[in-house]
């Protein structure tokens, strides 16, 4: 385990609580390089290209295989045939460029944290679920619960997504080309949302915190969700991240809705739980 | 959890038992417990009708029912068949294809209801479905085993639904396993992914109106809530759009009719469907991967949204 007695982290500040698991213990010491790189994660090459047909394979022998290409350095890998099967690319932890030609099921490429990923076909529910950085490209539609709970990185759908959008995401972006569903933001916590299309019912529902933006109609607020002024830096943000994005490169944002968290929900109240049982 | 999933060729017809096969096989992960299928042809061509019915349950493994001696059976199919000709109808030909279950073409042209409530009175039988093109056919076990115990594979027709089930609130039997007919009329079945939370509220409010109910599963809900809206004059369409106001819940659901294929999603889109619409061919499931099976090669699909209800003609 480090040794955090005198650790460069202690004098930042980092460990005024006492951390008990050896993962947390080990992760919050800036000093040992070694420790930033997760086990499982490859030194990739990206000249170094190769492709694998999975019309044969199932999801948990795909997903070996891209394991071990990237062990052996492979940094670019095409994927033919993925006929909508479900937890494909999941929990790669490093630079890849990867690319899905044809759709993918649930829980398509997951836990991801670095790989630029393209997908020339559709996403079922949940892509990219909790991802922590990289890029996903989608071509096509998305089904719900797209972003769900993402940290990081851009999250790039061409077509329209379906409900719960972003649903608890903590950072990252998420941009979508057409419409987006129901409770798009559901509870979202931080990280922005842009749709250039229409919003379904409850958009933002009980959302802490971060920024939604949305091109078209909403259909209606969820609670505690209203609308802000939009400025232009946000319009210049907008404008650079569309490009990245290569999507609305014609699209006029100050047309657009900017929607935050009103923040007059209960969890923003001062009241310890035994208080608010009073209050109720 | 369980899986839902149907298709409609437009003026073609299939091998529709063999295709629904392989999109509820695809499912089976999202339901092992037991598998319906739908299918709608042409009959048996003089447009008589056909009645699926059963007199006794299955009690395969993992099956909440109770065994009984196959003369218990017998008994009660002669009841049945009297019933029949008491009633003014014929039996043109009939078939058994369970020790419990059977395929009957009968001639008859008068009230169904009255019909059905007679047949229904025979102790432990239910129709399974009484149309002239509808076959529905449910049962414990996978689609390939369903399939295969009822020579569904060679079942030829224009569209069908099926479901494979996770029984969550009621028993693993036939009687609680989709699809469900939409008594009486004819011709209309239903399967359903999802809970309906006013389930016993609308139920009660249809039995007073003369509805019957013959499972304790919420899905059959929907199935009598749309007949009721027919049989009040309400379009197909316009029953499914009430639907999605009156029947409180997380739903995704298909519906059926002799020349028709209908899907309404619910207000909170919380269950999940995939559809893939062309000029000729209608395809929908829970996952894309049941729908891969009919058409391997890439293709557009998307989800249908929150409060949407469409429907697709033969």
């Amino acid at each position: 385990m480090a040794n955090l007695k005198n650790s460069k982290s202690k004098s930042m500040g980092l460990h005024k609580e006492v951390l008990t698991g050896r993962t947390q213990q080990v992760f919050f010491n800036p000093e040992e390089a070694e420790n930033f790189f997760y086990y499982g994660a490859h030194d990739v090459d990206f000249n170094k290209r190769t492709e694998i047909d999975a019309m044969d394979l199932t999801a948990a022998q795909l997903n070996d295989k891209l394991h071990s290409l990237m062990k052996e350095g492979y940094g670019s890998v095409v994927v033919k045939n993925p006929q909508g099967k479900h937890s494909l690319g999941v929990g790669i932890l490093n630079k890849l460029n990867l690319i899905f030609e044809g759709s993918l099921g649930y829980f398509g490429v997951g836990s991801i944290d670095g790989p630029v990923v393209r997908i020339t076909g559709r996403v079922g529910w949940s892509c990219a679920e909790n991802m922590m950085a990289g890029k996903v490209v989608i071509e096509k539609n998305a089904g719900s619960c797209f972003g769900a709970a993402i940290r990081g990185g851009d999250l790039v759908c061409k077509g329209s997504v379906g409900a719960r959008t972003g649903i608890d995401m903590k950072g990252g972006t998420i941009i979508v080309g057409g419409d987006a569903g129901a409770f798009t933001g559901f509870m979202m916590q931080r990280g922005r949302i842009i749709v250039l299309g229409d919003a379904g019912i409850n958009l933002g529902d009980s959302m802490y915190d971060g920024t939604i933006f949305i091109g078209g109609k909403i259909k209606s607020f969820g609670s505690d969700a209203i609308k802000s002024k939009i400025t232009s830096d946000d319009i210049s943000w907008l404008k650079r991240k569309l490009k990245v994005a290569e999507i609305g490169s014609d699209f006029d944002f100050s047309k657009m809705t900017k929607v935050v968290a009103g923040k007059k929900l209960w969890n923003y109240d001062a009241l310890e739980p035994s208080e608010k049982k009073g209050a109720i | 959890m369980c899986g839902i999933a149907g298709l409609i060729h437009k003026g073609k017809t299939v091998n529709i038992g063999k295709e629904l096969q392989d999109m509820l096989q695809a499912l089976k992960h999202r339901g092992p417990d037991s598998t319906g299928f739908a299918l709608y042809g042409k009959g048996n061509n003089q447009g008589d009708y056909i009645m699926r019915f059963k007199v006794g349950e299955n009690v395969a493994e993992g099956s909440t029912a109770v065994n009984e001696e196959k003369s218990v059976y017998d008994a009660r199919r002669k009841e049945v068949d009297k019933h029949i000709r008491d009633l003014g109808g014929s039996i043109v030909n009939d078939a058994q294809l369970t020790p419990y279950s059977f395929r009957y073409c009968i001639k008859y042209d008068k009230d169904l209801m009255e019909f059905s409530k007679k047949i229904e009175s025979v102790d432990m039988t239910e129709i399974l479905s009484l149309g002239k093109s509808l076959e529905l056919v449910k049962d414990i076990g996978d689609a390939s085993v369903v399939s295969k115990q009822y020579g569904l594979d060679k079942i030829k027709g224009t569209h069908a639904i099926g479901h494979s089930r996770m029984a969550t609130e009621s028993g693993v039997d036939i009687r609680s396993a989709h699809p469900f007919w939409g008594y009486p009329f004819s011709d209309v079945s239903v399967v359903h992914n999802g809970q309906l939370t006013n389930y016993w509220n609308n139920r009660r409010a249809l039995e007073n109106k003369g509805m019957r109910f013959m499972s304790e599963c919420d899905s059959e809900l929907i199935a009598v809530y749309l007949a009721q809206k027919m049989r009040n004059g309400a379009s197909l369409k316009d029953g499914m759009q009430d639907s999605l106001k009156e029947l409180d819940g997380v739903f995704t659901y298909l519906v059926a009719t002799k020349d028709s294929l209908g899907m309404a999603k619910d207000t909170m889109a919380a269950k999940p469907m995939v559809l893939y619409e062309s000029d000729d061919l209608v395809a929908l499931g829970s996952e894309e991967i049941a729908i891969r099976t009919l058409l391997p090669q890439e293709i557009d699909t998307y989800d249908p949204y929150d409060g949407e209800v469409k429907v697709w003609q033969i």
